[in-house]
């Protein structure tokens, strides 16, 4: 392997940092779920560099599971949007308070 | 410095521009999106220099290709072109986001050196299609089964929300 691989999982720790800051500061739904979209893809990046660092392949098999979860995370996800904005007209979630007590 | 670790660098730089481009970029949720098809085209190229081949090939397919059109469907749907509400929540919430993204990064950062396995040779097929084949449908045939009652499930439910009407 000619990178370090501190250099890859430090990437990986930037990406997430940044899809933390975003679905945290974010507050259009959409963008949300675009940032643990790439929350989800940093944390794929770390299974990649520890399945080559190791030799073993499981790595790549959980980046699939992974991927499969995300597409079900966003179909479910953006469901749940459009069926906000049809009620609510808005994407903001300072609107959706219907749990928050 | 090799071929392929110049075009890691390259490609790592391109990821976190892009990436940061989707967060701060409040004005235009279109182009926010556009960011994120470019951090994950970056990604893929970056699983490519990792001999993570069908990964790669994954990546461009399932999200540069179908996440991200399903997110500029809805994006242009609901026509939230601009992003009114953007100037994002209180401030105390802002700096809360930014100081734990921070302070996580930082930690993790400062945990990383000698936390690392020994890196070991691989074979010369590593990552290929054949390789992560055998290994999804003979030792883990029951996980991948197991994915496909997600899919239908994320599917019954997509179709469920978005047809009803909350009273």
């Amino acid at each position: 392997m000619v990178i370090p691989l501190e250099h890859v999982i430090g990437l990986s720790a930037i990406l997430f940092a940044i899809g933390t800051i975003g679905a945290l500061t974010r507050r259009n739904l959409v963008v949300i779920l675009m940032s643990i979209e790439l929350m989800l893809n940093a944390v794929n990046l770390s299974f990649v560099a520890f399945a080559r660092a190791w030799g073993d392949t499981l790595g790549h098999v959980f980046v699939l599971m992974v991927i499969t979860v995300a597409a079900a995370e966003v179909a479910v996800g953006l469901g749940i949007v459009i069926s906000l904005f049809r009620n609510r007209d808005s994407v903001n979630v300072e609107d959706v308070s219907l749990l928050r007590w | 410095m090799s071929f392929a670790a110049a075009v890691f660098y390259v490609l790592a730089l391109l990821a976190v521009v892009s990436a940061l481009g989707m967060v701060l970029n409040v004005r235009n949720t279109i182009a926010g999106a556009m960011s994120l098809v470019v951090t994950m085209i970056a990604l893929a190229g970056i699983y490519v220099v990792l001999d993570a081949h069908l990964v790669a090939v994954l990546q461009i397919m399932v999200y540069a290709g179908a996440i991200l059109v399903l997110f500029l469907f809805v994006v242009m749907l609901l026509n939230l072109r601009s992003d009114e509400f953007s100037p994002s929540r209180s401030r105390l919430v802002k700096l809360a986001g930014v100081a734990l993204g921070v302070w996580a990064l930082g930690s993790f950062l400062a945990l990383l050196p000698g936390a690392l396995p020994k890196v070991v040779e691989i074979p010369a097929d590593f990552g290929s299609y054949r390789q992560v084949g055998l290994s999804l449908y003979r030792t883990y045939d029951v996980a991948f089964e197991v994915t496909s009652f997600i899919l239908l499930a994320a599917i019954v439910g997509a179709v469920v929300l978005a047809k009803r009407r909350l009273s």
